[in-house]
């Protein structure tokens, strides 16, 4: 027996309601039925709005169940309910998204400067504003060639690049996780904003390959969908060691949800199940990933720069230390509140630190070691809105990835349930009446839409800062300060308290 | 031709090597080959190239068609996510021999290390085929998706273990055959081990016949011993893991 409360309840108004049955055909959680009237069956429902959004009456709402539990601190409903599903199924508990925990923002305790006075503020309206950001290892100094005629020109030889006209990039989302029309959306969008996507570790769509100008490929330990085509398809590759929402284990996508097309991208057969191992088996040590670093950069004639992703753990500092000096051009940094198509509860909500702490320690550790140049730094997990993305520059990052906020500009809801695959947006799911829904050229127009947004209030920031280039907040961390935040967090953060 | 590898690196010789390719050459033989890594890496094509001396580890990872023939010892992580293409090592190779390989064929006349075959995975004509001739060690197979493992345990003692433990373990795919007995301690909990049909037999003799040709052994020898075959219980070992 069920001895779950529902979630929601999903309300309509009757006296509004014309019966079209749409909310009906739009829930993909199957939760509405149709019994001389509209009928909800509330267990189903996942609060994804997506019945909300489009019914023609606006008719429905949908709310947190009010039923009352006896109250208690440390028994919470979320804890009973979890207990009790598992008392059902005996499975371990999945979820989707990033960790939702009331942990520390720090993000929220951070404030950005502004010029008064002593030195002029700039209108980004009226003056040029730098953005743009090349992802690639840099060399330690420049040196020149004088030539007879009294030029110059560059002696030093320069390590691959790569090009971002603003410092974003999708973070990796597999086609399996998300549907290829959200895939598509996503590439679409990187080639109008000038910026990458990443095909995460499953494979490249064949249609997605005329986007190879603005993908970086992904390989991760199942090696689904890699070989030599594959890895030079891209501007560039990535090794994916670890994920924000999940550091540590790996991945299965269920055999039911590999169909034809995700087989031929991944290279597996239709209906297995695809496995990818905690570790890559060939990783074992820092001199291991420096042999697969190379690896890929004998197999793709050293014309691209490799990317090493990882989730951002205790001893991360360190741990980033050994993937620069192992040769990786990009330090890919995935704080714990990075998303998933499906992971553990336990692991999501208990694993991993915060990524404004990573960031500003690794940042800190490979300048100390004079190695900063070396790598560039992505940043990622929980980046919100472009205050983020300017305070994790200012914290030493090169540019962010963003996930979460990508899928919520193509209608995600936040539900959490990405990994039943019943997506109502058409973005988790395989399923084809549901995936059609996601039209790529609105994805991508939405998406360009947000991307160019957050770049004209980066130049808006910039200006009040008084610089004219991203490049000029880099690392700067004096035109930082913190809120309510304790000395050893300033400490981490390298940063002052407000008032300071 | 020849290519001497004496005293420049591996990323020169690699260079070299597809330059070769390129301009056509079909047969290309390395001299002075001391550890060197990623041969075969990066070459397209269906070139033989001979390896003389012993290469050095991720040889032919990512390699895309061509036939390397090493006439000594390996190292680590041979054919390691091979597309195409034929290795065959007339000596021992080390661990993660074939990890995720996918298509193509590694013939190795000695022993292999640790976690041979990890997650080897098949995809429509595509069928990784790995013949050992010696022993392995611990996880044998481990997460195979597809394709074919053969261990024969030729020339090891009496007492000597054809494999170690945790055989198959989270095996979902392909297949495993054991030139003699495995305790049934050592496996891993998803695989069974099953007798050979008819079809089972013509696939292993034609690749036991071309194994033995390749690396000059007699195939007589070879099948002299019964084979056992291990596969997976279930395409879908980890399905009732999880609460939905």
């Amino acid at each position: 027996m069920n001895y779950l409360a529902p979630e929601f309840i999903h309300r309509i108004d009757k006296d509004k309601c014309r019966r079209c049955k749409r909310c009906i055909l739009n829930c993909g959680f199957n939760a509405l039925s149709f019994q001389d009237g509209i009928v909800a069956d509330h267990s189903k429902c996942v609060a994804c709005h997506r019945c909300v959004t489009f019914c023609p009456e606006m008719a429905i709402t949908v709310e947190q169940n009010p039923l009352t539990y006896k109250e208690n601190f440390l028994w919470t409903a979320q804890i009973q309910k979890n207990i009790q599903k598992q008392a059902q199924t005996g499975g371990i508990l999945l979820t989707g998204m990033g960790n939702d925990k009331p942990y520390p923002i720090y993000w929220d305790h951070l404030l950005i400067d502004a010029c008064q006075v002593t030195n002029p503020s700039i209108d980004p309206l009226r003056e040029p504003m730098e953005l743009r950001t090349y992802l690639g290892s840099k060399p330690e100094k420049l040196e020149f060639n004088q030539l007879p005629d009294g030029n110059v020109s560059l002696k030093t030889e320069l390590e691959p690049q790569v090009k971002l006209d603003i410092p974003i990039v999708f973070a990796p989302m597999s086609f399996g996780s998300i549907s290829l029309n959200a895939q598509k959306s996503l590439a679409k969008a990187a080639e109008q904003c000038g910026i990458l996507m990443n095909t995460g570790e499953g494979g490249l769509h064949k249609e997605l390959a005329p986007y190879g100008k603005n993908i970086i490929v992904q390989v991760a330990s199942g090696r689904f969908g890699v070989d030599s085509n594959y890895l030079n398809a891209g501007v560039a590759v990535e090794i994916k060691v670890g994920q924000g929402a999940k550091p540590g284990i790996g991945g299965h996508l269920p055999g039911e949800k590999v169909s034809a097309e995700i087989s031929e991208t991944r290279m597996v057969p239709i209906g297995s199940d695809c496995i990818s191992p905690a570790p890559h088996h060939d990783i074992y040590s820092i001199e291991d990933l420096h042999q697969l670093i190379f690896a890929i950069k004998e197999a793709t004639n050293y014309e691209k720069p490799v990317s090493v992703k990882i989730a951002a753990v205790h001893n991360v500092a360190a741990i980033a230390s050994g993937i620069v000096r192992a040769g990786a051009d990009i330090i890919y940094l995935d704080g714990f509140r990075g998303g998933t198509g499906a992971a553990p509860y336990v692991i999501r909500d208990n694993i991993g630190i915060p990524i404004e702490l990573a960031l500003a320690a690794v940042d800190d550790r490979l300048r100390e070691e004079g190695i900063r140049n070396r790598a560039s730094l992505i940043c990622a997990g929980g980046i919100r809105n472009s205050g983020d993305i300017a305070k994790a520059i200012a914290l030493g990052a090169d540019a962010v990835a963003i996930g979460t906020s990508a899928l919520v500009a193509l209608g995600c809801h936040v539900c959490q349930k990405c990994y039943t695959g019943n997506c109502s947006w058409g973005i988790a799911t395989q399923r084809p009446e549901l995936t059609r829904r996601l039209d790529p050229e609105i994805g991508a127009e939405r998406l360009t839409n947000l991307v160019k947004a957050w770049a004209a209030e980066l130049k808006e920031i910039l200006g009040a800062l008084g610089i004219n280039s991203i490049e000029s907040l880099r690392g700067s961390r004096e035109r930082l300060r913190g809120i309510g935040l304790d000395q050893n967090v300033l400490d981490i953060l390298g940063i002052k308290h407000a008032g300071k | 031709m020849k290519i001497d590898a004496k005293d420049i690196s591996y990323r020169e010789l690699n260079k070299l090597i597809r330059q070769a390719v390129l301009s056509g050459e079909k047969e290309i033989e390395l001299e002075n080959i001391n550890g060197h890594r990623y041969l075969g890496t990066g070459v397209e094509g269906n070139a033989i190239i001979t390896v003389n001396g012993i290469p050095g580890s991720d040889m032919a990872i990512f390699m895309n068609g061509p036939t390397l023939i090493v006439k000594d010892n390996a190292q680590d992580s041979v054919a390691n996510t091979m597309n195409a293409g034929k290795i065959v090592v007339h000596g021992h190779a080390g661990d993660v021999l074939a990890y995720a390989m996918r298509g193509g064929k590694v013939f190795i006349k000695g022993n292999a290390g640790y976690r041979v075959g990890i997650h080897m995975k098949s995809y429509k004509k595509q069928i990784p085929q790995v013949v050992i001739g010696g022993t392995a060690k611990e996880f044998f197979g481990e997460y195979m998706a597809g394709g074919v493992l053969v261990l024969l345990g030729l020339g090891k003692e009496d007492d000597e273990p054809l494999v170690g433990d945790y055989v198959g373990a989270g095996m979902h795919g392909g297949v495993i055959y054991l030139r003699g007995e495995v305790n049934s301690e050592q496996l891993g909990k998803e695989v069974a081990v099953q007798e050979l049909n008819e079809n089972d037999e013509q696939e292993l003799s034609k690749l036991l016949e071309e194994y033995c040709t390749d690396l000059d052994l007699d195939y007589g020898e070879v099948r002299s011993k019964k084979f056992i075959k291990l596969v997976p219980v279930s395409s879908r070992p980890y399905g009732q893991l999880y609460a939905y």
